[in-house]
């Protein structure tokens, strides 16, 4: 094990206080309950100069109801999220998803926001600092190859947290705190197609409350994740769906993927199948759309070819289950 | 830069100054010397590092100790007393839940969080609660038996007081 980086620790109580720090200090991070990223320092990935506790702001940790719908602080852990009534009664997918996240005692103490922030993950880059050196480093951290794809000059590592998925298919949003102030965008925008910069956020940015709004609320929707083992490990390919439906027919069928591209995708064309009704055939069909804009990588120790079919059948099976008890 | 903290350790009050960079594990394992707590991955995946804090089980390998002013916390040296075992560490040793050992620890304090949760729990609950920890001479089977027979020991002593 290698030493820990030098690094001062700082616990502002305030979200202007953490934001202020965060841009006033060079090589400043931000960090929640530190499931991946202590993980990430202990392993020389990041080498932050100040680490910014955020489990001290209280204004973060609260979870709000109205009108409009349910808003969770980013600070709220996922065993909340996976336990709170409103969520397992109207959002399904984003309990299910929060209790998916690697096992019990991680979950106690990992975060809504953090999950969401998830660095992308790839077999050639979560390694300790020796391996990498040994392998001649990575594009993504130190190196100038990737070895996933050696040809190219992309990162192909995979974006593999479990809530945003769920939360994309009941439409949420989120609230960014940063140094020009706070705005609202929809989750989707926060993501970019890039390993290596996944996240759109402005520097100094943080997630600060993710809405999902009542107008998608008590809908069937469900998460399930493929993983190597039956706990802790992270997807290999997990898909979260939600469906509307009247008279037997779909009105509505949204399908986001996780672990298979670098960023959480919400499978377009899906529209297509609207009144249609959900035959066999018609499975066939929305399990070949998924997989076609699943793009798994050489990434995790399972092969890519495998991650594919998975998440065709996960997508199909969670669609068949929810349109059936609908 | 030293960071000032008061803790409960073990139900007795402390205060250190600790730099922001280090580990609660390794606190508790350089700093106060209790060693019971365990290092077994550099990933958060093991578990060998469970300890309580506020009454709830979590890795020290991921916890800043500067982090955990005005906590309470527990180790696997808190449970005995007077030199005797608590009830989850006799099931442990009668039902043969520990192979080579270096997973008990860890196991010991995430059965010490269900079992306060949860005075009952069916072999499912147990599965559940302990999934955050692995035996790599996979001896689960034995594990929960421990859990189980902790559990029994606990109810009876309670139906006797």
């Amino acid at each position: 094990m290698e030493l820990m980086p030098d690094f001062a620790l700082h616990r502002p109580t305030e979200i202007e206080e953490a934001v202020k720090l965060r841009n006033e200090t060079e090589g400043a991070l931000y960090v929640a309950g530190g499931t991946d990223m202590i993980v990430n320092v202990r392993r020389g990935i990041e080498q932050p100069a100040a680490l910014i506790d955020l489990s001290a702001v209280k204004e973060l940790q609260e979870i709000v109801e109205d009108d409009e719908g349910l808003h969770i602080g980013a600070g709220v852990t996922l065993e909340t999220v996976s336990q709170d009534a409103r969520v397992l009664k109207d959002f399904a997918a984003v309990a299910e998803a929060a209790a998916a996240v690697a096992g019990p005692t991680h979950q106690a103490y990992g975060t809504v926001g953090g999950n969401l922030c998830l660095d992308t993950r790839c077999l050639f880059y979560n390694q300790s600092e020796w391996w990498r050196k040994s392998n001649d480093y990575c594009l993504k951290k130190s190196g100038t190859v990737c070895h996933v794809a050696p040809g190219g000059k992309r990162c192909f590592a995979a974006f593999s947290g479990d809530v945003a998925p769920a939360a994309l298919v009941h439409n949420a949003s989120v609230d960014l705190v940063g140094p020009n102030g706070r705005r609202r965008i929809p989750l989707a925008d926060i993501y970019k197609n890039d390993g290596m910069d996944h996240l759109a956020l402005e520097p100094g940015e943080l997630i600060a409350v993710l809405h999902l709004p009542n107008s998608e609320a008590g809908l069937p929707s469900t998460y399930e994740k493929a993983r190597v083992r039956g706990s802790i490990d992270f997807p290999l390919a997990g898909a979260a769906v939600w469906v509307k439906q009247s008279d037997g027919k779909l009105d509505e069928l949204r399908i986001a993927l996780t672990a298979v591209n670098p960023y959480p995708h919400l499978v377009k064309g899906l529209e297509k199948f609207s009144g249609a009704k959900l035959d066999e055939a018609v499975l066939d069909e929305i399990a070949e759309m998924v997989q076609s804009q699943a793009k798994p990588m050489r990434t995790t120790t399972v092969k890519p070819w495998y991650r594919r079919r998975v998440i065709g059948a996960i997508a199909r099976r969670l669609t068949k289950q929810l349109t059936a008890t609908a | 830069m030293k960071n000032f903290i008061s803790m409960t350790l073990n139900g007795r009050q402390r205060d250190d100054a600790v730099p922001g960079n280090m580990l609660l594990v390794d606190f508790l394992r350089e700093t106060v010397g209790m060693t019971g707590t365990k290092i077994g991955c550099d990933g958060g995946e093991c578990g060998c590092c469970t300890v309580l804090i506020d009454g709830k089980p979590r890795h020290a390998c991921l916890t800043l100790a500067a982090s955990c002013d005005g906590t309470d916390i527990e180790t696997i040296e808190s449970l005995e007393t007077g030199g005797r075992l608590s009830a989850i560490q006799r099931g442990f040793h009668e039902k043969l839940g520990a192979q080579c050992g270096f997973c008990t620890p860890g196991m010991v304090m995430a059965a010490e969080g269900l079992l306060r949760e949860n005075a009952n729990p069916s072999e499912d609950e147990i599965r559940q609660g302990m999934a955050a920890n692995i035996c790599r001479c996979t001896g689960y089977v034995k594990i929960i038996e421990s859990v189980q027979a902790a559990a029994e020991e606990i109810a009876a002593k309670e139906s006797a007081a």
